[in-house]
This record gives C-alpha cells, sequence and structure tokens, in this order.
C-alpha cells in the first residue's frame, strides 16, 4: 500500500510532484504543470505553464502576478473529481483564506491528501475546513508546539475593540496579512458590532476589493489618505505587518501598535516587532488542531511540509504513525512580511 | 493574584519608561495593602523562595508533557516559565472554543477591577470551577512557608486554576526573573511618585524595608511619618560614568580632571556602622544594591570603620592585581570554602567615599571627598582595603599614552587588571545615576579578530528563535591541510536589521542540524566572515582550540571578505604570549 502511495507523490526540488499527472503542487519553480493550493505567494507563484486551482485561487493569484502569471489556466471545482493523467484529483475546502482548497489524488486504491495551509476555527470569510479521510496526510506545521493554541477570535478582537475604547484619541494600527488576515479581521470587528468605517494602508485595498465582489461583507473601508493620518485618532487602521515599522506609521497620532497573527502568542515574539497590542489570530491549525486533524484523517503516514516539523513528526511517531519531515525550503521563505526570520507568511 | 498577572502583562508590552511608571503608579494607586507591597517586592526582586525553584517547575511540566516536546517548545519560545504557561494542560478538560474563553477564571475579575478577589458573584462559585483564584499574599506566603515536599502540589493546584497570563506571572515570581523591563529603580521611582517624593529617598529607606512596606505606602502618600532608617548600613545609589566620545576631548579641559585607572573587577560600595546597641554592622553591596555580603566574609572582615567607600572589587595575590579571569573564579560560587578565600583573596580597591562617622559626604568636591578617602585607608591600614592609585597628567596626549601603556607610569605589574581610565572632574559631587559631564570612562581598545561562522543557535529573550547565537572559528593546520577550529560564541554586537540577514543567511546555508543548533556551510570559499572584538584570552580546557575569549561580541560582518582571509590561530596565540599590548587596535587615540 505504501508503495504505492509513494508512486503518486515524491519530492523533488521544485516541490511536491506527482509522476502519474505528471504535475507539481505549489512549486517553489517554474514547471510544466502546477496544482496551487492557496494565493499566499509561497505557494503561488507566477512563470508555470498551465495552473489549476479554485476559480478564487485564480483570480488572487491575477490581482497579485499581474495577468500572464501563467500560460493557461483551469478552474478546479471543489468536491468534483478529475482525471488527470492516471490519478484522481479533487479539490476540497480547507478553511485557510478564500479559495484555499486541499488537494486530494487518487490512485491504485491509495489516497493522498496535500492540505496546503488549513484551519478548523471558524472564519466568516472562507468556506470551513472539509476532513478528507486517507492514507497519506500531507500537512503543515506552521505552529507545530504545544505552546501554540489559539485563543477563540472573537475574544481577540473584543481585546481591540476594548483598547479603543480606552484610548479614544489614539490611533489603533492592526498589522495584518494582505491576503486572508486583513479580510477576517474586518469581518470579525463587523460581527462583533464594530460599524465605523475601517482605514486601510493602500497595500490592502486591491485585495479587499476582490473579497468584496466575491460576497463577502466588510462594511465600509476607506483608504488612508496622506493628509488625514493626523485626524485618525481613534480610528481603527489596518496596514501590512511591515508598515508598523515604517516611517508610514508614525504619522498617526499616538498610535498603539496591534498585530494580528499566531505568533503574538509567544511574548518576545510580539516585543521584537515592538507590538503592544499583540492579537492572537491565525489562519492555521494551531498545536490541538493539527494533532486532531491527523487523527481524525486516519491517515498511517504522515508528512510534513513546512514550520515546526521537528515536533510534530515526533508527536506522529508516539502514536505509531509513519512521519516524515519534508524540510520545504521556500515555503514560509518568502512570505508577505514574514513575522518571524525566514519563517511563514500568514501567521 | 490576576491583578497582579495584568500588571505585569501591561509593562512586558509596554515599551516607554513613562508610561511604565504611570501603569505602576497606578496600580499602586488602586490596589489595597498588602497586595501592593507583594507586587512591589517583586518589582524590585525583593522576594526570593528557598524551595520554589526553576527546577521544581521544570519538574512539574515534565510529568505532565513529553519532554521532547517541552524541550523543543522551550528552545523556540526561550523562556522556561512562558513555556510553561502555554503548555500547561487545560484543567478541567478544554470546554468547547468559545465557551471556554467565558469560563476562564480569570476573565470575570479582569472586566471588573476592583472586585478581584475573592470571586465576582457573575462567577459561578467556587467549588464549581474548582480552587479560587489565589491572591498574591496568599501566593507569597504560600511559597514562602510551605514545606520542600508539598509545594509541588501547592503550586500545580494554583497553575490549574489561573490562566495564561496569571500562570505566566506565576512562575516568573517563582523563577526570579521578570524581564518585563522595568528596573528596581524604576519600581520605586513610581511608589515616590505617589506623593512628590524624591525617588533617591525611598532608595536611602530601602534597605531597612520589608514586604509588604506598609509604612513606606503610608509615608508616600502622607499618612504615616517616614520610616525610621534603623538600618546603619543603608546602599546609597552609585554615581556611574560616561562613555568617552571621540569628540569630547575638544570641549574638556584636562586642568579640570583627575583620572584614576579602570579596574576590571567588580564595582562594590562597603557600608559599616554602629547599631542601636553600639554594634559595628558591615555589609557589601553590589552596584545594583544587592547584598553580598555574604560572598565576600574575608573582605567583610576588613571593614573597620564608620561609613561608605565605593570601589573595586578584585582579587590580589602577592602583591599583584590579577585579571577578571581569575576573580572570576570567586565569583558565583554557592559556597564559599576555606581553599577559596584562600586562593582569591579578595580586596578592595577604593576610590571614593560616601559617608563617614554619620556624615554624607556626597555633596562634597570629588578631590575633598578623595582626600577624606586617602585618610581614611591610611588610618585602616589594613591590606585588603588600599586606594586606587591616581595617574598623573597634564595633557590629553600624555593621558593616552598612560593609557596604551599602563606599566610605563607605575601600574606595574597590575597592568593586566586595567581596563582603561576614569576621568573625574575634580569639582563633581557625587550624583547618584549617570548624571552628564562629570565623570568618564575610556576604556582600552578592544582586540578584533576575523573568523568564520560556524554553528548558530537561537537565542533566549528578545532574540528568542532567531540564530542569534553564532560560533565561529579561524584557521589552523590540521591533519588534512587547513581546517577551521571553533574559537568562541557571540550573540550580540549586531543590530536588529543585521541579525536578520543573518538569521536569513544561516536558513539558507544549513548543512547539519544538532537539536537546537545548525551547522552552517563554511569553507576556504563559501561562509561567512565576522569580525570579532573581545576584551582578552586565556587557556582554556573546555574549547577545542585550548582558548577562551573574553566578552566576544561581533564587531562587523564582513559579507565582502573570503573565508580563506580569515585569522590563523597564530594570531590569537600572539595576543596570548603578549599578554595584551597593541595587536589590532581598534582606533587611535586622538
Amino acid at each position: 500500500m505504501t508503495l504505492v502511495c509513494a508512486d503518486i507523490l515524491k519530492l523533488t526540488p521544485e516541490g511536491l510532484f506527482c509522476p502519474l499527472g505528471p504535475f507539481h503542487i505549489d512549486p517553489t519553480r517554474p514547471v510544466q504543470r502546477a496544482l496551487v493550493t492557496h494565493g499566499h505567494s509561497d505557494h503561488a507563484r507566477p512563470g508555470h505553464g498551465a495552473v489549476m486551482a479554485t476559480r478564487e485561487t485564480l483570480r488572487i493569484m491575477a490581482a497579485r502576478c499581474q495577468d500572464g502569471f501563467a500560460r493557461t489556466t483551469q478552474v478546479a471545482s471543489l468536491r468534483e473529481p478529475m482525471r488527470i493523467g492516471e490519478v484522481t484529483v479533487t479539490f476540497l475546502p480547507a478553511g485557510h483564506v478564500l479559495g484555499s482548497a486541499q488537494i486530494a489524488l487518487e490512485a491504485g486504491g491509495c489516497r493522498v491528501v496535500v492540505s496546503g495551509d488549513y484551519k478548523r476555527d471558524p472564519d466568516p470569510t472562507c468556506l470551513p475546513f472539509e476532513l478528507v479521510p486517507c492514507d497519506v496526510f500531507i500537512t503543515e506545521a506552521t505552529f507545530g508546539l504545544p505552546v501554540f493554541r489559539h485563543p477563540d477570535a472573537r475574544g481577540e478582537v473584543r481585546k481591540l475593540l476594548d483598547s479603543v475604547a480606552l484610548f479614544p484619541e489614539r490611533a489603533h494600527l492592526v498589522g495584518a496579512y494582505a491576503l486572508g488576515k486583513a479580510q477576517r479581521v474586518m469581518a470579525l470587528l463587523r460581527e462583533e458590532g464594530y460599524d465605523r468605517p475601517i482605514y486601510l494602508h493602500g497595500a490592502l485595498e486591491r485585495l479587499t476589493q476582490l473579497y468584496r465582489e466575491e460576497g463577502v461583507p466588510l462594511g465600509e473601508t476607506r483608504k488612508v489618505a496622506a493628509a488625514d493620518r493626523k485626524s485618525l485618532g481613534g480610528a481603527i487602521v489596518l496596514c501590512p505587518p511591515s508598515a508598523l515599522q515604517d516611517l508610514w506609521s508614525r504619522r498617526f497620532p499616538d498610535p498603539v501598535t496591534a498585530f494580528a497573527s499566531g505568533w503574538m502568542r509567544v511574548r518576545a515574539r510580539a516585543r521584537q516587532k515592538g507590538v503592544e497590542l499583540p492579537l492572537v489570530v491565525s489562519d492555521h491549525a494551531d498545536w490541538d488542531d493539527l494533532c486532531r486533524t491527523i487523527r481524525e484523517t486516519g491517515a498511517g503516514e504522515v508528512w510534513v511540509t513546512h514550520g515546526q516539523e521537528d515536533a510534530l513528526v515526533h508527536w506522529c511517531r508516539t502514536q505509531g504513525l509513519r512521519a516524515r519531515p519534508l524540510h520545504m525550503l521556500g515555503y514560509g521563505d518568502e512570505g508577505e512580511n514574514d513575522p518571524s526570520p525566514g519563517k511563514g507568511e500568514e501567521g | 493574584m490576576n491583578r497582579f498577572a495584568a500588571l505585569l502583562d501591561r509593562l512586558a508590552y509596554e515599551p516607554r519608561r513613562n508610561a511604565k511608571l504611570r501603569i505602576m503608579a497606578e496600580y499602586f494607586r488602586q490596589t489595597p495593602d498588602p497586595e501592593r507591597g507583594f507586587a512591589l517586592a517583586a518589582l524590585t526582586g525583593a522576594l526570593t523562595f528557598r524551595h520554589a525553584k526553576p527546577s521544581l517547575v521544570r519538574g512539574l511540566i515534565e510529568e505532565r508533557a513529553d519532554p521532547v516536546l517541552f524541550g523543543l517548545s522551550w528552545d523556540y519560545v526561550g523562556d522556561m516559565a512562558e513555556t510553561v504557561a502555554l503548555m500547561w494542560p487545560a484543567h478541567p478538560p478544554a470546554s468547547p472554543r468559545g465557551q471556554e474563553a467565558e469560563a476562564r477564571p480569570g476573565d470575570g475579575e479582569a472586566a471588573h477591577p476592583g472586585t478581584e478577589e475573592p470571586p465576582h458573584p457573575c462567577l459561578p462559585p467556587a467549588a464549581e470551577r474548582g480552587r479560587a483564584v489565589p491572591t498574591l499574599s496568599e501566593v507569597v506566603s504560600g511559597l514562602a512557608s510551605a514545606s520542600k515536599s508539598d509545594l509541588p502540589a501547592l503550586i500545580a493546584g494554583w497553575l490549574d486554576v489561573l490562566d495564561e497570563t496569571g500562570r505566566w506571572a506565576l512562575l516568573k515570581l517563582i523563577t526570579g526573573e521578570l524581564r518585563i523591563g522595568v528596573s528596581a529603580r524604576l519600581a520605586k521611582t513610581a511608589v515616590a511618585s505617589l506623593g512628590g517624593v524624591d525617588p533617591d529617598e525611598v532608595e536611602h529607606l530601602w534597605h531597612g524595608l520589608t514586604p509588604p512596606y506598609e509604612p513606606l505606602f503610608a509615608w508616600v502618600e502622607g499618612r504615616g511619618p517616614k520610616p525610621e532608617t534603623a538600618d546603619p548600613t543603608p546602599f546609597r545609589p552609585p554615581m556611574l560614568a560616561h562613555p568617552l566620545e571621540e569628540g569630547d576631548f575638544a570641549k574638556l579641559d584636562p586642568r579640570d580632571f583627575l583620572a584614576e585607572w579602570k579596574w576590571d573587577g567588580i564595582r562594590l560600595q562597603a557600608v559599616a556602622g554602629r547599631d542601636a546597641h553600639g554594634h559595628l554592622q558591615r555589609r557589601i553591596y553590589s552596584r545594583t544594591g544587592e547584598d553580598v555580603s555574604r560572598a565576600f566574609p574575608d573582605l567583610i572582615g576588613a571593614l573597620d570603620f564608620e561609613g561608605a567607600v565605593d570601589g573595586e572589587l578584585v582579587i590580589v595575590r602577592d602583591g599583584r592585581v590579577q585579571s577578571f579571569n581569575v576573580l572570576q573564579q570567586r565569583l558565583n560560587r554557592k559556597s564559599v570554602t576555606p581553599k577559596l578565600l584562600a586562593e582569591y583573596p579578595a580586596h578592595l580597591r577604593a576610590y571614593d567615599i560616601l559617608a563617614e562617622g554619620g556624615e554624607d559626604l556626597r555633596a562634597l568636591p570629588f578631590a575633598e571627598r578623595r582626600r577624606r578617602l586617602e585618610a581614611l585607608v591610611a588610618r585602616l591600614n589594613e591590606p585588603r582595603i588600599d586606594l586606587s592609585p591616581q595617574v598623573p597628567f597634564t595633557t590629553w596626549e600624555e593621558l593616552a599614552a598612560a593609557r596604551a601603556d599602563p606599566a610605563s607610569v607605575g601600574a606595574g605589574e597590575d597592568a593586566e587588571a586595567i581596563e582603561g581610565c576614569m576621568l573625574k572632574r575634580a569639582d563633581s559631587p557625587y550624583v547618584p545615576g549617570r548624571p552628564k559631564g562629570l565623570w568618564f570612562k575610556w576604556k582600552r581598545d578592544p582586540y578584533l579578530v576575523d573568523a568564520v561562522l560556524m554553528y548558530a543557535a537561537r537565542g533566549s529573550g528578545k532574540r528568542s528563535s532567531y540564530y542569534s547565537d553564532y560560533t565561529f572559528g579561524v584557521w589552523r593546520d590540521g591533519p588534512d591541510g587547513e581546517e577551521l577550529v571553533p574559537v568562541g560564541k557571540a550573540y550580540f554586537g549586531f543590530t536588529d536589521e543585521e541579525l536578520l540577514r543573518l538569521d536569513r543567511f544561516i536558513r539558507n546555508h544549513t548543512v547539519n542540524r544538532f537539536g537546537p543548533v545548525r551547522e552552517v556551510e563554511y569553507g576556504p570559499d563559501r561562509g561567512l566572515v565576522l569580525e570579532v572584538a573581545f576584551e582578552g584570552l586565556q587557556r582554556s580546557t573546555r574549547h577545542k582550540s585550548g582558548l577562551a575569549m573574553r566578552f566576544p561580541r561581533i564587531h562587523r560582518i564582513r559579507w565582502d571578505k573570503p573565508p580563506r582571509e580569515a585569522d590563523r590561530i597564530e594570531a590569537l596565540e600572539r595576543i596570548l604570549a603578549r599578554g595584551e599590548a597593541e595587536v589590532f587596535p581598534l582606533k587611535e587615540v586622538p
């Protein structure tokens, strides 16, 4: 059985490769044919021949990489098995960001699931994760240490609102990744009843507009213009994490620096970034959910792509599962303003 | 406990000094005795518990978590207390998310300040949620009084009922290092601000007071008399020097200054005075006001005076001041054995006098204090206490020459223990803290060596999870030709931007992993050259190279330099052979 599974997917310098297709999944270098799980730039790179992904992911890629990011594109419909070469391919929701998918590969009675990045927590901006039983489960481990237990994201957003109430004269700058996190924070703020305009750094505008066009309600947003920064006391301003340390952020009236990321669970991380209000909001599975998901898939073998591989591989082995760290380079390395050195984008 | 935890949490994330002061003052104002007094004790490092130690905490988590996962987590987080706080299993077993947040014992109180303990009526009764959250006073008295065998269960019980922030605060208290960017001085300043009192007055009273400091709070709030300084041996905050900058010489007149050697020892304050019964009490303080008398019984015995003397702790053998390497052997020992006392005799090299026979001398000009000090030392006639000699000079050029070669101007064999010069204005009063323009330190230039990066490990604290500890090597002839041999380890000296770049370099050039340590690519044409600065060398059997560096730090990162051009072990051997001397001076004197 494993012998067959090993034939379905291999690790090559470009990334995960299915010779039965043949195609790569989330390759880090240009290839003939790529299947892409989601739109974050370390997984969705330009320059491939043909790209297959969900409709939303293809839109996101087009918006970020400009048109012509691939010679040809093909939409993958969720939950609809497709035959590619000698393998059956199904895209299923991963719950990570808008359009994110797991990719299930089946051949010879063996099923391998490449989960991409995923989370189990509810998220108003994307479809929830769907569990697929499988023989080999390929997981991320961005937060693969037992210190990472994400609290309820709504409680974290309430912390932000409490701070706004406490310091009504100070602008609240919230660092949030441009794809997924920023829109989730906005949606959560609306769920908590915050109905004032949310101000956006220019770098967040395009994807926010795309989310809206895809039917995600985010309420009124306004672009921060250079002139009105001084008058934004009491406002919530979302920006990419890198902008928190830019000159850009200094022009606000006595700003409170917040950062929405799973990394904020660790104090030193928040202090390294000069964050005063850490918000533990993550689009990745935390330790408990990584372990739970592995258990629930029923997989006898687990491959760990990137993140804190060592701990998760160790845990799998204590559970009697075969486990293999892939030490994949390139994932997390060129993310969007990674919060930690050399490590992952979207926390 | 929750309110104390919230205080620590806010302080930890607040970078601005004045805001920290406000937060602490606010806490002291709103929190009743004795809670606030114990909090002040925690902030000033005045609490130590005989049995509650980090090893106990470690034992507790290892019973509850996979030791490998704990080790990896600790390595990542970089702080044991925080790691345990984050990993501590939810108790009772986790309820579904969302409800959990509301059910947490801490949240109710946090939302209702002023009703912290006992539990708020809105919360379920204590029986339903296990035991109640302890108060800080309960924690402090529990930790102080519980027997060694009862402690683990007591602490585990508290950890079960506290939330993550509460667990973190409790464990910080036990492990003894708060690391929240608040010095004892800052906490005392916050107390002083409650009543517009000068922080130095609080400092002066401090060593006569004990937690929970009720008379101190009563005094600053105007509700009680000033506490009597029953303490005949108070600590007086030391006066510190500014490093001398290149441009300073043009602005300073050599005639205004007196110069001394800067001794490579430990700054001490030796204080002796008579108590109410007329007995002479003696104490030795570190520069931060920690009472270190017990570590130096040999020196304590020599303090036959009434007053306070500021000076440097050095080891003297055969009339010769030993290097810092030797002094280190005497420090941080659990027990002070007769053998240690005989082999490492402690001496005080005195350079200032702050009080004498009940008279405060700090307002006098330095030249006058110096005369009083000289008289005192002469009267004492005690071999363990001598004067730090003055360095004669009339021009800055003369002083530069003396600093470059202390032996030539009378330092003789003590030259090895000299790390530069101190310049003090002859008219300077003794001002606690680091006043501008009065005292300067002019350190000897460090040595420099070009070495090749070989291994990197993750840092701790602020640098946790960055690869920020670097092991570097120099070339030597090996059995198979030239090879690199590790000569030291450095973990600072670079900027945050450089750290990011170094970290990235390490992740992209890893060839081997040994747990938390990564081996990077290195060879004649591949790898990274680090220019390392250090203060001295000594022989060491602990290192493969047989050498150990003192105070090594990254001086520059030579992205441009090919590793083959890095230094050879012979360069270091030469420094060692010469004892000290020039080698690679950083920059020339003005």
